[in-house]
């Protein structure tokens, strides 16, 4: 699926900050679909997750009350698309009450000062 | 410059899409290039040819639409975010058998790749939202 036919040639890195809780608003879950659909260019994708964003990838999540999509799962199978470098911010993570052990998915945790590097080195940001 | 621009809030609610417009218009008067405008989230509604504001507002999209025909822009509205918020080219009319079709002059439906590439290849992608 992510063949040449998507390639440019140009390879930028790209960073998706999603600061959004999952549900609520559908900026995460859409935000997830670009991701998804961007993998196929062959791209250097990173992903951070701040603030309410960091809510994104709380296991166990259930939607069924709500009667919204459940979309949360999608976060595991990115690594099936090349897409490997998730971030979380630890201050956000410590602010809601959450560890390591709330993720549904392998992220390194790392501090604002640590985004800040990643968000300067980035070319092509995209701000959900 | 060459510049990708990423719409995200839908007319009239938020100013994002005024903000859009007048970036796009005052960069192409300073001479640069606008490689793309992509519609996201609520932003693919700022493409209906069906709006109809009062007369002593601005008119969104046939501003788009007119900017465009001068200019020559892309305008870009993603087709997974129209689908489920009913913006409709005639050819999605019939893909999905619709009965009507509300998508303005100027604009095309595409998909997210659209985006992706605006990214790539524009020396800046600029988003316009929260």
């Amino acid at each position: 699926m992510e063949e040449e036919a998507q390639s440019t040639g140009v390879v930028k890195k790209f960073l998706y900050i999603n600061r959004r809780a999952p549900h609520g608003t559908i900026y995460a879950h859409e935000a997830l679909e670009t991701v998804l659909i961007g993998a196929a260019f062959e791209q250097d994708v990173s992903l951070v997750f701040l603030d309410d964003g960091v809510f994104q990838l709380k296991k166990n999540q259930d939607t069924s009350g709500i009667g919204t999509k459940n979309f949360s799962k999608t976060y595991a199978a990115l690594e099936m698309y090349d897409v490997e470098k998730l971030y979380v911010e630890k201050q956000s993570l410590d602010q809601r009450g959450m560890t390591e052990d709330d993720l549904s998915v392998d992220a390194k945790i790392i501090s604002a000062d640590e985004i800040k590097k990643l968000i300067n080195e980035s070319e092509v940001i995209l701000n959900f | 410059m060459k510049f990708g621009i990423l719409v995200n809030e839908g007319p009239y609610t938020h100013q994002a899409s005024d903000s859009a417009y007048l970036f796009t218009k005052a960069a192409i008067e300073d001479g640069h290039e606008i490689y793309r405008v992509f519609f996201y989230h609520d932003g693919v509604n700022n493409g209906t040819r069906l709006a109809t504001p009062p007369q002593d507002d601005r008119h969104i999209p046939n501003r788009w639409t007119e900017l465009a025909k001068e200019n020559g822009i892309d305008l870009v509205v993603c087709v997974a975010a129209a689908q489920r918020r009913g913006m409709v080219d005639p050819d999605e009319m019939k893909r999905n058998g619709k009965d009507a079709n509300n998508l303005a002059e100027n604009f095309r439906i595409s998909g997210l790749g659209q985006l992706i590439e605006a990214g790539i290849q524009a020396d800046r992608l600029i988003t316009f939202g929260d």
